[in-house]
């Protein structure tokens, strides 16, 4: 244990909540009357109902396939984790309300009303058991994007105040506090301060003008701080004039996962400013899955417009560091496997960076036979590693990503998302596992060929 | 006149003119209903101009699963398509359904010979069959089938069965069971645009939508 855990105790260091079988629990925000509840959850669903999720609520064929790609359908076998079968409320409320038909569904009640309690009930199913990552998608005959459309269901259920309650605790305090772990600025310059002292390594904050602005994960600055000072070291080497911003540090963005739209705008505005503040030409999201679909994907259409910088993936800048020949690496002599982040890869379209890096690093890459566009979430996204109750049931789904790393036969295990590492460390730790996940960025920042001072 | 012609006259004339109607009509609506919507600009910064390719492109990649899905499913799509290759070889390979084609739309072209559709009708029969027996047995599509995919199926099932009832003149008058054939193909038609049957139009745009959202990312579709 570093000397920053006591000076700054963490939640996550804690033992987890473990109730062999945890009693079905609904968790409620707010006191309100059902109807209202229920009013709202649709409401919120339909807001951003546009063209597209009609269309995918209009397509299904009901082929099932989906279900044989979703990690919880596969490790349980339980047909209520059939992906599309997660969004059944709300398409039946779809059908009923404004489908084109939905006059016809009304007046023979072809389609139900949808209850609060059924709501209650599919919570389990719209949070705790999808990660989002977006494998149903890929196999979908009729292409639908299942992902999102559980995005959009979590805009009713939060809406509705029947969000999980961890994952709900954690947005609260992120929109609180201005992190979900409690990094707060003065934590995070605490932090910094100590980290520049500890390993000599100069890691700017709050500058007044940069070309780059480094973000970062709370999930880093308090567990993993290392990978600050291992951003420090690369970005010296790059040469580029770059600081964190005390007021827009924080890439994570549970709003995004519980489905606050609000708190997700509010977090992304933060970046979004404090990057315009510093006149930045580059934003630099750190490894963080779900932050790159927020910010790279998602941030200029909840900001209005096209944002005025361009937004990467510290991969993706390792990758053209390297390819300007300004990081000069030492080889790695050991064979990995890659852990493909699903929001970064998958949903986000980094897919050769990573790789690019890994080739420089000179390692023996060994892909496991699922990778790239096809790979296993490590089933801690979506949230989901923050939801107590889903412990058990994310284990399960982990046993499928255990397996695929053993079966490469690879001395080590990379990813580039401290969310993905955060749940390899804990299901390492729950299976007594001899592998941990390491952070791509810090395996390059302890590669950097010696400078000639 | 008899009542049995006074019934195929029928099939072949308001019956088949309205169920045309419906469909052509039902289709619109529902194309429009969906497509009216929203559809906001999407204001990140593409990675890949012209994702609109990507979109074409998957429409037809997404033809056929990725080698890591198919152990799963491979053998139930295999079985889906005998269906639809079936299908499509009687509805567009018999001589009689050409001839009526070109009187709807001035299209045509040459028939198969009857051997081959028959084969392929029997085909199609029995691959309806296994997959119906498929969806009220396993656990998946057993939870989230309803009315729509059996009704559906029943309604694809049957001017396949009259059909070759028809051509065979087996269980029945041949005008009779013409007439059948025709009234459930025209039920067909009709109930299309209303129920999953409407996937014949809308996979196109579906598939074709999450390419171009995907292909912007620069991911793979
Ligand atoms: S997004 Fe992933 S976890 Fe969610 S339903 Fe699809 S495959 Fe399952
Ligand atoms: S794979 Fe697609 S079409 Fe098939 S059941 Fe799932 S969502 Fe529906």
């Amino acid at each position: 244990m570093t000397g920053t855990d006591t000076q700054f105790p963490l939640e996550l260091n804690q033992p987890r909540l473990s109730v062999k079988k945890p009693e079905q629990r609904y968790d409620k925000q707010g006191e309100m009357d059902d109807t209202e509840r229920l009013d709202r959850a649709m409401r919120g669903f339909i807001k951003d109902f546009g063209a597209t999720a009609a269309l995918y609520m209009e397509s299904c064929v009901h082929c099932g396939q989906c279900a044989e790609v979703c990690q919880y359908y596969v490790q349980t076998g339980d047909p209520k984790y059939t992906p599309i079968w997660k969004l059944e409320p709300f398409k039946q409320a779809y059908k009923r309300e404004t489908g084109p038909f939905a006059p016809l569904f009304r007046i023979f009640n072809l389609k139900r009303r949808v209850t609060v309690r059924e709501l209650e009930e599919w919570q389990e199913l719209i949070y705790d058991s999808c990660t989002q990552c977006g494998r149903c998608t890929m196999v979908c005959p009729m292409g639908i994007d299942i992902a999102s459309l559980v995005g959009l269901a979590r805009h009713g259920m939060a809406a509705a105040g029947l969000v999980p309650h961890e994952l709900w605790a954690t947005v609260e305090r992120a929109k609180r506090e201005g992190s979900p772990l409690g990094a707060t600025p003065a934590v995070l310059k605490d932090r910094i301060a100590w980290l520049e002292d500890e390993h000599s390594v100069e890691i700017p904050l709050d500058q007044e003008r940069a070309d780059v602005l480094m973000t970062i994960s709370s999930i880093e600055v308090m567990k993993y701080p290392q990978s600050i000072v291992a951003l420090a070291r690369i970005m010296k080497r790059m040469g580029a004039s770059w600081t964190f911003r005390s007021d827009g540090y924080e890439a994570t963005n549970f709003s995004m996962f519980a489905g606050d739209q609000q708190g997700q705008r509010q977090a992304s505005l933060k970046l979004i400013e404090a990057a315009i503040a510093v006149g930045a030409k580059t934003l630099i999201l750190p490894e963080c899955g779900h932050a790159y679909q927020a910010l790279r994907w998602q941030g200029a259409n909840l900001y209005g417009e096209p944002l005025p910088f361009r937004v990467v993936q510290i991969a993706e800048y390792l990758a053209e560091g390297i390819r300007q020949g300004k990081l000069q690496l030492q080889p790695v002599q050991s064979s990995v496997t890659f852990h493909d982040p699903c929001q970064i890869v998958r949903r986000g379209g980094v897919t050769e960076a990573p790789r690019e890096v890994l080739r420089a690093l000179g390692v023996e890459l060994r892909e496991m036979d699922a990778h790239g566009a096809y790979n296993w979430c490590c089933g801690g996204g979506g949230g989901v590693v923050t939801i107590h109750r889903a412990d058990p049931l994310r284990y399960r789904t982990y046993q499928i990503k255990m397996q695929q790393v053993e079966d490469t036969g690879a001395e080590l295990l990379v990813s580039t998302c401290s969310n993905c590492r955060q749940t390899f460390d804990d299901g390492q730790a729950h299976f007594h596992w001899d592998k941990t996940a390491q952070s791509l960025l810090e395996l390059v920042a302890d590669h950097l060929v010696t400078e000639q001072e | 006149m008899s009542t049995e012609t006074d019934l195929l006259d029928f099939a072949r004339g308001p019956a088949l003119e309205a169920a045309l109607i419906i469909m052509v009509f039902g289709i619109f609506w529902r194309l429009v209903g969906v497509l009216a919507l929203r559809r906001p600009r999407d204001l990140s910064e593409p990675r890949v101009r012209h994702a609109w390719l990507g979109g074409v492109k998957t429409i037809f990649t997404r033809m056929w699963p990725r080698r890591e899905f198919r152990p799963r499913i491979l053998h139930w799509e295999a079985v889906s398509y005998l269906f639809h290759f079936g299908l499509a070889v009687v509805i567009l390979g018999l001589v009689p359904h050409i001839l009526l084609i070109r009187d709807i739309t001035g299209l045509s072209w040459p028939g198969l010979p009857t051997g081959v559709i028959t084969f392929a009708a029997g085909v199609s029969l029995i691959s309806l069959l296994a997959l119906l027996a498929h969806r009220a047995t396993h656990p998946v599509l057993r939870q989230i089938s309803n009315f729509d995919d059996y009704f559906s199926w029943l309604l694809v099932f049957t001017p396949l069965l009259t059909g070759l009832m028809a051509y065979y003149h087996l269980g029945g008058r041949y005008e009779d069971l013409l007439a059948l054939h025709m009234l459930s193909a025209e039920l067909l038609l009709a109930w299309l645009p209303f129920s999953k049957l409407a996937h014949t139009v809308l996979f196109a745009f579906s598939r074709g939508v999450t390419g171009t959202i995907y292909s912007r990312r620069g991911a793979q579709t």
